[in-house]
């Protein structure tokens, strides 16, 4: 049998609420501590205990990390899914099981290890009843650990680490990895073909999740205040605020610069973040979809009064309630379009876990100097796993306060300014803060018709000036937005747009589309919108773009085809849709679909024909393209599978 | 019974100890009805800030929607404020008065604002006692959509377009009391001083200060026999005392020799006094019980209940207890709020 060396894919099945996070994390900590690139993912239900769960681990000397498909490595622990994960083991793979499950082993094409986890815990007399199951978790570490090749060294550092140097818990758990060690060496015989050797590919590396990472940042940023309110995936963001600020942000005096409010819900969230914001704090909030959803009037409010704020929405998949606990980009055009009324957004994706620490600070940068709520979308996967990253970097401009004016400041323009007034001609005015005591600072900011001083009315002239102003300054957003990041590669005919957590997904799918498909696909991924001429450029040198993302309707395709009506035909859309974070199979398979529907000469009159016959019913001929953008994405998808 | 804010030597007369006029704490004219409470509400808190010396610059005004809401841009001109979201103003005051906490906010919002699509950020304003007077104006009914029932509209109350409410009202100091909040009061826009010595009180107080003013309006709920109607609350008020505020270091001197119980003395947290003088009953306000009893009782006789009902000034108000730095947070320095270069490798070191 061919040796795969660090080339497969681990998945662990487990009951909610079992504590085998600490196992998995173990895993997952072991393999990157040998140097080779590594992801884990945990695919949870929304309970507390009791519902099967699952942890997959990809392993992938290329650094191809994107969760894999095939599970060449299962491990069953939970009776209740073990048929479910017997089935699952892809050909030539292998499953281990706790030997007390008893149900019927159905598969002859894999290997197939029973672990006597109950006895081997039971057999320590030092392990307390009421610990045998969290302890029997780390049998199956060790079990694995013995059959493929993990470092005990690293298992050692990966415990020391979630222990926090405890050595109790260190023994306790050390004890039951090795028992499991010992008991596989003496009993099984290896059948499958999956080992693992130290790389040094991780080197200089950390492992983080997002909702810590945006959380540093933030902290980095100079973050003051947060009202939050606990949603799933996001309440460890804010519970990384309170964790790390007073160590990060710890004076002599013992008093604080910040304060964080657990607020009754996401609308007084939001509320008091803009409270703060508008009265000169670095202020922000974190949510996800359905506390989104509460606080849209507040955003409107936020982007009228032009209240700096920042909101970090950790997407799981809608609507409404949704799948709590799986990931999703389903958020775009609801957070593009959020309110009523005319109102532009600024939103931020970051694409990984160093450009959640990133966008931490750099929000708060935007939102003070735009003077508007400023919108960061992650995901679950981002959020709530941990990711390999390079180390955060610290932030490499100073704090950008914006435009503020102090007492100072007044007396030298003599107190002549204001509230709402464009005297540089970006769209951005200046604001004072509450506290400011010369007697021209303060204004009455209001969400209803306002002039350049903050004065109430309902002028039709006034109204229209101040809201060409606000599209004036959406433009001048476009300076500090942060750019693109483009994956090139040589003799690329096509081009992929994404954006987010599915980058290491895109990345492996560029590959074999390259390799084995003959497909050369420039990659960009877009980091914020408004999009700035990056992605114009992008799309214009490419007869065809993919437009790849998780959601069901392809929101980042519609909002392109919404700012580039006359791409239109170039844009196609790949969006898919399970809650689970993306894999390459799936981006791979996407490109395919729609690059062989559109590819002949046939194709493209059709598609030009549908937006033609909506062109033809309406006046405008540019209108009816705008207009059709959201049914031709149907449409285009429909007419596609009839050729 | 009182007196207080003499002139101070070097003030004349249109002078307060602040150097400021009256017109300096004046907003813009109101676009209210004329009669409207509200507007006689507005002229209290100009007259009570400008005796109680404030500037205007170190208080905060913050609103909701409705016609109490737009009140606030017709007095304090000179102070910064928020015109929020319907329901939503306390919200916003929390967040925006830990950016410096040496300021006090002034909200005002109606029963509309407060009692239905606000209830929930009310009970929770109450129960963080954010440092601010919670003033709602109380008429029973929603003005700016043309007379429909408020929460607090009582049953049996009968409106033009509306018929008859089929509901129980809510009653806002029986909501704040059982929210725990520091300060509860009630008045009448119909007894301006009253009102005035109440809103000096309420500034007074650290913490959360509501004052629940029934607001006659005069459009839609102005009937006589409507409980928020200026007639039959100059026919039913029962006021539990006589108030007085009495400015921190000015002297006491009372009219009269007063019996024990008569006279009942608040020591506020600014230094300053509030004097009761108990009418009937020995009313005690920094009985919580005793509170809700009398809340009790004044529905079930059908008695618009005013004065001080409920006080305790022992309670840290919100930002106290973050434990905040003296300067406000608003004027930190960039290097006070980023950490230093040297942190990022720790925190680094941390992520395995």
């Amino acid at each position: 049998m061919n040796k795969i060396v660090n080339d497969f894919s681990i998945t662990v099945g487990t009951k909610n609420g079992s504590g085998s996070s600490t196992a998995n994390n173990t895993i997952l900590r072991s393999i990157f501590k040998m140097g080779i690139p590594v992801s884990g993912k945990n695919l949870f239900p929304s309970n507390i205990q009791g519902l099967p769960t699952w942890y997959t681990i990809r392993v992938n000397k290329d650094g191809f990390i994107a969760r894999q498909e095939a599970n060449n490595i299962v491990i069953a622990m939970n009776p209740d899914s073990f048929a479910r994960d017997l089935a699952s083991v892809s050909p030539g793979g292998a499953f281990f099981y706790a030997d007390d499950i008893k149900q019927p082993i159905t598969r002859v094409d894999i290997a197939i290890y029973p672990m006597p986890v109950k006895s081997i815990v039971k057999s320590d007399p030092n392990v307390p009843t009421d610990y045998r199951d969290l302890v029997g978790n780390m049998v199956y570490v060790g079990v694995l650990a013995h059959m493929i090749g993990i470092d005990p060294e690293t298992i050692q550092a990966a415990l020391h680490f979630h222990f926090k140097g405890k050595q109790k818990p260190i023994d306790m758990n050390l004890n039951a990895v090795r028992a499991g060690a010992e008991w596989a060496k003496a009993n099984l015989e290896k059948k499958d073909p999956f080992y693992l050797e130290a790389m040094n590919k991780t080197e200089g590396l950390i492992m983080a999740d997002g909702n810590t990472a945006a959380a540093l940042g933030s902290i980095f940023g100079g973050v003051q205040f947060a009202g939050w309110y606990p949603i799933t995936p996001a309440s460890s963001l804010a519970e990384a605020l309170n964790d790390y600020l007073p160590v990060l942000r710890k004076r002599e005096d013992g008093k604080n610069t910040y304060a964080i409010v657990q607020a009754e819900d996401e609308l007084a969230a939001l509320g008091m973040a803009i409270g703060a914001g508008w009265a000169g704090l670095r202020s922000m909030t974190s949510t996800s979809g359905p506390g989104l959803s509460l606080m849209t009037e507040f955003a409107g409010l936020a982007y009228y009064t032009e209240a700096p704020v920042v909101i970090w929405d950790v997407q799981r998949i809608g609507p409404s309630t949704g799948l709590p606990t799986r990931t999703s980009q389903g958020d775009l055009t609801f957070t593009h379009f959020i309110g009523h009324g005319d109102s532009n957004s600024i939103i931020l994706l970051p694409g990984d876990v160093y450009e959640c620490f990133e966008f931490g600070w750099k929000a708060l940068d935007i939102a003070e100097r735009l003077q508007t709520p400023v919108f960061v979308l992650s995901d679950l996967d981002m959020g709530m796993n941990q990711w390999m990253s390079k180390p955060f970097q610290y932030p490499e401009t100073p704090m950008d306060r914006g435009k503020i004016l102090w007492e100072k400041d007044l007396e030298e323009i003599k107190g002549n300014w204001g509230r709402y007034l464009d005297k540089d001609g970006d769209g951005i005015p200046y604001r004072t803060l509450p506290g400011n005591k010369h007697p021209m600072s303060a204004y009455f900011t209001r969400g209803t018709g306002h002039d350049e001083y903050a004065k109430y009315t309902e002028d039709s002239e006034t109204y229209m000036r101040v809201m060409e102003r606000l599209r004036k300054k959406h433009e001048t957003a476009k300076n500090y937005m942060p750019k693109p990041i483009l994956h090139s590669i040589k003799g690329a005919t096509v081009g992929i747009i994404a954006f987010g957590s599915t980058e290491n997904a895109v990345l492996e799918a560029q590959y074999h589309l390259s390799k084995e498909d003959g497909i050369k696909a420039d990659f960009l991924r877009v980091r914020a919108l408004p999009f700035t001429d990056e992605v114009t450029k992008f799309i214009e040198k490419y007869d065809q773009v993919f437009v790849v993302e998780m959601n069901r309707d392809g929101q980042m395709y519609q909002i392109l085809l919404t700012e580039y009506p006359q791409f239109a035909l170039k844009l196609n859309s790949v969006a898919y849709h399970d809650g689970l974070p993306a894999s390459a199979k799936w981006v791979r398979e996407g490109v395919l679909s729609k690059l062989s529907a559109s590819k002949g000469s046939k194709a493209k009159p059709s598609a030009k024909k549908t937006v033609k016959k909506a062109a033809t019913k309406s006046k405008s001929k540019k209108e009816a393209v705008k207009k059709s953008v959201k049914k031709t994405a149907a449409k285009s998808k429909s007419s596609a599978k009839r050729k | 019974m009182a007196i207080e804010n003499l002139p101070m030597a070097g003030a004349t007369a249109n002078t307060n100890t602040a150097g400021l006029t009256k017109n300096d704490y004046r907003g813009a004219p109101s676009t209210l009805c004329q009669g409207c409470g509200h507007n006689s509400i507005s002229n209290q808190i100009v007259s009570a800030l400008y005796e109680m010396n404030v500037v205007p610059e170190d208080v905060l005004k913050f609103s909701g929607i409705g016609c109490s809401s737009k009140s606030p841009t017709y007095f304090l001109n000179r102070t910064f404020g928020f015109n929020s979201l319907h329901g939503r103003m306390p919200s916003i005051a929390t967040g925006a008065l830990f950016a410096d906490a040496r300021m006090k906010g002034i909200g005002v919002s109606g029963d509309g604002d407060t009692a239905s699509i606000g209830m929930g950020q009310f009970k929770h304003v109450m129960r963080r006692n954010v440092n601010m007077v919670y003033i709602v104006e109380n008429n029973g009914v929603y003005g700016l959509t043309k007379g429909q029932f408020s929460a607090t509209a009582e049953k049996g109350l009968q409106l033009k377009k509306q018929g008859e409410n089929p509901y129980m009202p809510v009653d806002i100091c029986m909501e704040a009391l059982v929210s725990n909040a520091t300060f509860v009061a009630r008045s009448f826009a119909g007894n301006p001083k009253q009102v005035k010595e109440l809103i000096k009180a309420a500034l007074a107080h650290n913490g959360i200060a509501v004052l629940d003013i029934i607001s006659p309006c005069v459009t839609f709920n102005n009937q006589e026999n409507a409980y928020h109607s200026y007639a039959w609350g100059k026919d039913h008020e029962e006021p539990l005392h006589e108030i007085s505020y009495v400015a921190p270091r000015s002297e006491i001197i009372l009219e009269q020799e007063m019996n024990e119980g008569e006279i009942r003395e608040v020591a506020m947290h600014d230094g300053s006094t509030v004097i009761l003088k108990n009418l009937e009953r020995g009313y005690d306000p920094t009985n919580r019980y005793e509170a809700l009893r009398v809340l009790e009782e004044a529905q079930q006789n059908n008695w618009l209940l005013t004065g001080l009902i409920y006080v305790n000034t022992s309670k840290p108000a919100l930002t106290d207890i973050y434990n905040l730095v003296d300067t406000p947070l608003n004027r930190l320095t960039d290097a006070e709020l980023r950490p230093e270069h040297a942190m990022i490798d720790k925190i680094n070191a941390l992520m395995f």
